[in-house]
């Protein structure tokens, strides 16, 4: 199915069919990745914004890499140093951009909803690199294309989600976009973190647990969210310790689950906390194979956002 | 041709006279000379020299009484001043308004509140009643010199916007407000419960991405006042009340004789929390649109009488302030021009209320819960009087709106039954701009 959109502001707007034709197309750019020359002209002459208002590395490197290898021009706007930190709008900031004829903008911001409220008065296409607790609808998609290419197929398989579900942009976009493709999603997490009827959440719902034994009991991946005690106003939870005792995944935790199960962490690791040394560093963890991904999964948004496709089986050649 | 908008002395003939103390809607004649309403006969036409305005194919009410509005003089005059509100208010039917106090400065002087009541004289456009507040400064620390401000004028007290969160304060309050027979008006709201919150608690909530306040932060907020209310004897009325809960709480205490009242507004009986999907932040409002099941039991609490009557909480915030990120705007949206349109058709029209019960509780009702005068057509009752299409099909257009700010949801929204205008003692303030066809004749 074509990809037809003008923006990616989320996964749960989206069609399974979309979301197939995304995944299928990052897999073709993963293999532009293994090349010596790893670019490909397809979004030459386009210039792209990336507007970071949260600090990043991971995603705003993967976004400017996966820019770069599709021949775009880029600039990159942090927080810190800019005319944001003296008190210019998000507004106006944009319209400056938009002044300068810029055809993409990648943001990352802090407010949910803060895309949407871009798309609203901006030609240019709107890429979310995750907006306050909303959605990271990349990071989702890194995430099952990675699972994907470890099972061949999403439909049937069990994933459990584990950690502060409330404030978590990745736990919703995966819970999105697994479910429409088919999967089954348990979130776990403590009670202090499990938003308001999350039972609901998805195409069909997940199931809640509050014990992660039983959470992991059947999964095929866990996918492990970073804790962030510190950015909590009001503390949720007590302590890190208590924390890792309870709702840390560790080697001995990993028996209950089954012993094919991948796990998965959008990174930045916390170790000792959400994820013990072991298991971070363990031979059941893909998390350097999902940073591996998210470019290509990156290079295959913008590619689609912009308006490109692929004939059966023809990417362009450098 | 007679211009009878001029003169201070003409019947208002054959229009559908709704008057909500006698529960009467038929057709009849009122006669206005010099700002009082001095005769009513129930027939479609009169025998007079007087001008005549005829009005049959509307209906005549009292003018509409908002207890509860935001007019941000002095100290916000950029979001709305006491004309422009004035202006509005007069356009939604309004002939009276209580303003609130979280002004700056705040009402908590007898300057303060001379200084509105003058500026309301000047302008004109509207009987304006003002609240002091219940604390100074609406810190929640130290009550108000309430003797002073009575003096000066005030008809209540709120610290609306916040809550006193100071149970020992509340309790001074009431009882210190009993004294001088003074209501205290309540935004009640927990406010660690309700802290960061952007919208109610709820799936939507949880779908957005935004932190949710629960219906359990106002009923809270609601069960601590009305026990105060109880051991103080003390009179509390219950601000834009939204939450099932809540209105189960006020029912109850009603029966046991508790001395509340208490008030809904046009969007918490109208509008509901999934809407917020749009991020729009004219929709961004405290005490948060809630669920359909919160508005099915305000609208049964409206028929029951456990919600007395409507206010409007009209608070205007310019673009600059609205424009934002969603988590960066303030609480608030503007009502006093959708009122009447919003509620008859989403509730009279859909057979949710009858069109007298609207109006009394638009009329009669806030007019009593306060002790404020009007709210009838009577032979002697000053002529504050509102003149109704009820089967005019209308859009809000942005350009039509009077107010300062234009934070509503409704642009572009369509309705069934419009004001045409209102009467301020006699005095004719058309609703339409001079552009729109006036249907009168005379």
């Amino acid at each position: 199915m074509p990809f037809n959109r003008r923006h990616l502001l989320g996964l749960e707007e989206l069609a399974a069919d979309e979301i197939q034709t995304i995944l299928d197309t990052a897999d073709t750019f993963k293999e532009i990745s293994e090349r010596p020359i790893k670019k490909v002209p397809a979004l030459r002459g386009k210039t792209i914004a990336n507007l970071f208002y949260e600090p990043s590395t991971r995603t705003r490197i993967s976004f400017e890499l996966a820019e770069k290898r599709l021949s775009a021009d880029t600039v990159s706007f942090s927080k810190a140093g800019s005319s944001v930190s003296k008190g210019e709008s998000l507004r106006d900031t944009v319209e400056n951009i938009r002044a300068m004829k810029v055809d993409m903008v990648v943001m990352r911001h802090s407010s949910s909803g803060s895309h949407r409220y871009l798309a609203n008065f901006l030609d240019a296409s709107v890429i979310n690199a995750g907006d306050g607790q909303h959605e990271h609808p990349t990071q989702g998609l890194l995430d099952m294309m990675t699972l994907r290419r470890h099972w061949g197929t999403l439909e049937g398989k069990h994933v459990t989600i584990i950690g502060d579900i409330m404030h978590s942009r990745v736990a919703r976009s995966n819970i999105w976009g697994l479910t429409k493709m088919g999967a089954a999603v348990t979130v776990c997490g403590p009670s202090t973190m499990m938003p308001a009827e999350v039972e609901k959440l998805g195409d069909g719902g997940v199931r809640v647990e509050y014990d992660i034994r039983a959470a992991i009991a059947e999964a095929d991946a866990i996918n492990i969210l970073r804790i962030q005690l510190e950015r909590q106003k009001a503390r949720l939870f007590p302590s890190m310790r208590e924390y890792f005792e309870v709702f840390g995944v560790t080697p001995q935790v990993l028996e209950a689950a089954p012993a094919h199960c991948i796990v998965m962490h959008p990174g930045p690791m916390n170790r000792g906390v959400e994820i013990g040394q072991d298991v971070a560093d363990g031979e059941r963890a893909v998390i350097l194979e999902q940073v591996t991904n998210g470019v290509a999964v990156r290079m295959a948004v913008l590619f689609l956002v912009a308006g490109g496709s692929f004939d059966a089986g023809a990417p362009e050649q450098p | 041709m007679i211009d009878w908008k001029d003169k201070r002395e003409f019947w208002i003939a054959g229009a559908k006279i709704a008057d909500p103390e006698s529960e009467r809607l038929r057709v009849g004649s009122v006669c206005v000379q010099r700002g009082t309403i001095t005769d009513i006969v129930w027939q479609k036409s009169v025998e007079t020299d007087l001008p005549v305005l005829d009005a049959e194919r509307f209906v005549l009410a009292p003018g509409f009484i908002d207890i509860h509005a935001h007019l941000r003089e002095p100290g916000y005059e950029e979001k709305e001043t006491i004309e422009t509100g004035s202006a509005a208010a007069a356009v939604g039917g309004y002939t009276s308004l209580v303003c609130m106090a979280n002004t700056n400065p705040v009402i908590d002087d007898p300057s303060v509140v001379e200084y509105i009541a003058c500026r309301a004289q000047q302008v004109g456009r509207c009987r304006i009643h003002v609240a002091g507040a219940v604390t100074k400064g609406l810190l929640g620390e130290i009550i108000n010199e309430y003797y002073h401000l009575k003096r000066a004028g005030v008809v209540a007290l709120s610290d609306d916007g916040s809550y006193v969160a100071n149970s020992q304060v509340m309790r001074s309050a009431l009882e210190y407000a009993r004294l001088h027979a003074l209501p205290v008006i309540s935004h009640c709201e927990d406010s660690f419960l309700a802290q960061a919150s952007q919208m109610n608690e709820g799936y939507t909530s949880t779908r957005l991405g935004l932190k949710g306040s629960p219906a359990a932060a106002e009923e809270i907020a609601v069960s601590r006042d009305l026990m105060l209310a109880q051991l103080t004897g003390g009179r509390l009325h219950v601000a834009h009340v939204s939450t099932a809960g809540a209105v189960d709480l006020i029912r109850r205490a009603k029966k046991k004789g508790v001395r509340v009242t208490a008030e809904a507004t046009p969007h918490h009986l109208t509008l509901d929390d999934r809407l917020l999907e749009s991020y729009d932040t004219s929709l961004k409002v405290n005490p948060p649109l809630r669920s359909v099941k919160d508005i099915d039991a305000l609208r049964a609490g409206l028929l029951d009488g456990t919600i007395d009557c409507i206010a409007t909480d009209h608070a205007p915030h310019n673009e600059i302030d609205k424009d934002v990120e969603f988590d960066e705007a303030p609480f608030g949206m503007i009502g006093l021009e959708t009122a009447f349109a919003q509620l008859h058709t989403h509730l009279v029209s859909k057979g949710v209320v009858e069109l007298l019960d609207l109006i009394r509780f638009m009329t009669l009702n806030p007019a009593s819960v306060l002790g404020l005068p009007g709210g009838r057509i009577k032979k002697d009752e000053p002529a504050d009087l509102v003149l109704i299409d009820t089967e005019e099909e209308w859009t809000l257009q942005k350009k039509l709106i009077r107010s300062r700010s234009k934070n509503t949801p409704l642009i572009g929204a369509s309705f069934t039954g419009r004001v045409q205008g209102v009467f301020l003692e006699g005095k004719w303030q058309s609703a339409l701009t001079a552009d729109e066809k006036q249907g009168m004749k005379t």
